[in-house]
């Protein structure tokens, strides 16, 4: 048995979240038109204003095609074979936690996200997606006090139309890629976070989007904005059934900073990859953006991707404020048969604009992982930094990685730097962590957390052990 | 007599290994009792070094035929990390670099697998400090090494002492030093002979794998092999270091094929 053939071997653990709760669902039929718009949109209770944005994206979707530059080989998505509404029933008023069904509850306790009041974890305000709709927040009245909304967006629309109609939309107009507009058509809810000038938002804000029925797309939207001075660290975590067939995820978030702001956006994805061969799993379609409106804003993304059966996102900032700066922690981890491409956009606009990017690739078995960053410094832009790093790492000899960083100048006074690096987990070094006793599936993991360790220290605290944990535990198997 | 008393720790029987269906060991014998310190010498080739990994249980190489018991267990039997817990340590000859985890962990995981064997505590973080302090001074190595990642960017010396520092953590019943002098000063080389004469003890075993001399002035061996062509040609006290020293390798080969063609 060579060292070869054991990493083969490895195989992902079983999916741990990949239970489905038994849950009476209202589901609308299967297929997208106008009516069923104009239905998502009653059924939600929502003004005029909202309908108009739907069916205007709806419209721009029809003339649009589906992006195929990606290093990402799936079976065509039938669009009218996706139930585009799902809820479970009973859950249209939240007034407060009695009200939500126990199923659900016990779904997100299942999940490690207790929600009710004894047992929810400190410090980290929870809004819990369950298909289509928000079902809890936690310590919403407690953030309140501060002046800090954190909602669904589905309230939002209704309490603050104001903000919804300022912002909504800004940063990723509804024409922007084809699947942000199939999201503005049909997005059902997500979160909404509003910080007030000069507030520190006092805990940690968390989305956890749970997708449980199998034929139901997910298209949340997340809106969060930092007024002036303001801060906020919010963080998502997504989990899925399996099914051995595919479910669409579309998600779109926007960030909004004003000067001096900061929001700091951390994802820990874990959606059903899919099994050994391939089957089921979630394909992953995600338009994230921030704009550093601000003078010395900063927006800063750290993700750590592990699941999906194909995932195609690009958290990108664009800095407008002058020495505003944008940030990209990325870990993407594929094992099996999954396919990533994912990376950045820095658009640097303003003067003295700075940005840093540090992505880790890890390939295990047949997957493929690509990086795909541009950096781009306008004309305006004097001064602008940047830097990024891209390591890929590959684990056995039948996964592969890709880098492909774009980098567009109009500015002679920008300095950007550009670091790439592949490396292999080596026998040698499988045996000699072996030789000292440490097991074949530690030594690996020894190894990838070691790779990973800039990222990880970009994760909030509590997160960043977990992020670790679940590496480890996706590389974790049945060895000879 | 005195070896009936004494326990024997490896055995090595009739040992065939390929390396991509090449033959590298053609038949290996060897007794490695407690107590003893064995030097293992030959040209470069000869396959000293594939027996020591062999032993240690690297999947390059594939058994072809014979055994290997370490006390009582069939060592063909076992996964390296297994080997391990059980007492055998291989200091590598050219000690591996592991970027991004740090030396300092890998110490503290690898001491508690084996601990773990020896059914003695776990350290936790601050007491295996304390543990790794004392055993730091026996190789007169530079704390900062332990905060740095395994092996990188470490000099030959300085990747050598963390090879015997593991080996004073880990207190194998079994050390075998895979040419552990190569690349090393003579300053140097002293520091690791004595950590290794500071570890050797009645209830353990050392094989050397050494080509020169100036190793076994500061270690002194019981036992000197000769190997070449995959096979150990020659067995002797200390003195038959010296005369290889002197006359090097040709005598030995020539005896040991006139013996083959009289057969």
């Amino acid at each position: 048995m060579t060292g070869q053939n054991t990493v083969d071997k490895l195989v992902s653990k079983p999916y741990k979240y990949g239970f489905v709760t038994d849950i009476e669902t209202e589901k609308i039929d299967k297929g997208i038109n106008e009516d069923v718009i104009k239905l998502i949109s009653r059924k939600k209770d929502e003004p005029e204003f909202l309908l108009e944005f739907r069916l205007r994206a709806y419209k721009q979707w029809l003339k649009m095609k589906e992006p195929n530059w990606a290093d990402l080989k799936y079976p065509k998505i039938n669009y009218q074979d996706i139930i585009y509404y799902a809820a479970p029933k009973k859950s249209e008023k939240k007034a407060s936690l009695d009200d939500v069904d126990p199923k659900l509850l016990e779904t997100f306790d299942k999940l490690g996200i207790p929600l009710s009041e004894q047992k929810r974890l400190s410090n980290v305000a929870v809004d819990a997606v369950f298909d289509s709709v928000s079902i809890a927040t936690t310590y919403k009245e407690k953030l309140a006090e501060h002046g800090v909304v954190f909602c669904s967006i589905s309230e939002a629309v209704v309490d603050y139309p104001e903000l919804i109609k300022r912002y909504l939309g800004s940063v990723v107009p509804i024409s922007d890629n084809y699947f942000a507009a199939l999201n503005s058509a049909v997005f059902s809810d997500g979160s909404f976070v509003y910080i007030p000038k000069g507030i520190n938002c006092p805990m940690e804000l968390s989305s956890y989007f749970r997708i449980n029925s199998g034929d139901t797309g997910q298209f949340e939207r997340t809106l969060i904005i930092a007024e002036e001075r303001s801060s906020v660290s919010y963080l998502e975590g997504c989990t899925a059934p399996m099914f051995d067939t595919n479910t669409l995820h579309a998600a779109v978030v926007e960030l909004i900073a004003l000067d001096d702001a900061s929001i700091k956006y951390s994802t820990v994805q874990n959606w059903y990859a899919g099994n050994e061969e391939g089957v089921g799993g979630i394909y992953n379609f995600v338009t994230k953006r921030g704009h550093c409106r601000g003078k010395r804003s900063k927006i800063s993304w750290s993700q750590v991707e592990t699941g999906s059966a194909i995932t195609w996102k690009y958290p990108s900032c664009i800095l407008q404020g002058e020495k505003s700066v944008g940030e990209f922690y990325s870990v993407a981890l594929t094992n099996n048969l999954q396919k990533a491409d994912t990376g950045t956009k820095m658009i640097h606009i303003g003067a003295q604009t700075r940005s840093t990017i540090v992505s880790k690739g890890i390939s295990a078995g047949k997957s493929s992982n690509s990086y795909r960053g541009l950096v781009q410094i306008g004309p305006q832009a004097t001064g602008a930094r940047n830097y990024s790093q891209c390591d890929s790492m590959l684990i056995g000899d039948q996964a592969s990685a890709n880098t492909y960083p774009y980098i567009r100048s109009q500015q002679p006074q920008s300095n950007v730097e550009h670091e790439a690096s592949t490396c292999r987990i080596s026998e040698d070094q499988l045996f000699y962590l072996q030789s000292r006793g440490i097991n074949f599936e530690e030594a690996i993991s020894m190894m990838v957390s070691g790779f990973c360790q800039d990222v990880f220290n970009q994760l909030p605290m509590e997160f960043a052990a977990e992020a670790d944990k679940l590496l480890a535990l996706k590389l974790e198997g049945s060895v000879g | 007599m005195l070896k009936s008393e004494t326990k024997l720790i490896l055995e090595v029987c009739d040992l065939h290994a390929n390396v991509e269906d090449q033959p590298i060991l053609n038949g290996v014998n060897l007794q490695v009792y407690a107590g003893e310190i064995h030097a293992i010498m030959g040209r470069n080739g000869s396959g000293k070094s594939t027996l020591s990994k062999v032993i240690a249980g690297h999947p390059a190489y594939k058994i072809t035929g014979g055994t290997i018991k370490f006390e009582d267990n069939n060592l063909l039997d076992l996964d390296p990390e297994e080997r391990a817990r059980l007492g055998v340590f291989l200091g590598f000859q050219y000690p591996i670099e592991i970027p991004g985890v740090s030396n300092l962990e890998f110490l503290r995981v690898s001491t508690n697998a084996r601990r773990e064997y020896e059914k003695k505590e776990e350290l936790d973080t601050f007491e295996f400090e304390d543990f790794v302090q004392e055993k730091l001074k026996i190789v007169k190595m530079d704390p900062a090494f332990l905060n740095r990642s395994v092996n990188e960017g470490f000099s030959g010396g300085e990747k050598k002492r963390n090879e015997i520092l593991q080996m004073a953590l880990l207190e194998p019943k079994l050390a075998i030093l895979d040419e552990t002098d190569s690349g090393l000063d003579i300053d140097a080389l002293r520091v690791v002979a004595a950590g290794v004469n500071k570890l050797a003890t009645p209830n353990t075993a050392t094989i050397l794998i050494t080509h020169y001399q100036r190793l076994l002035n500061e270690i002194t061996p019981n036992y000197v092999h000769v190997m070449a062509n995959g096979k150990i040609l020659k067995t002797a006290g200390k003195e038959l270091a010296l005369q290889l020293e002197k006359s090097g390798y040709d005598w030995i080969e020539q005896i040991s094929s006139n013996k083959e063609e009289n057969q």
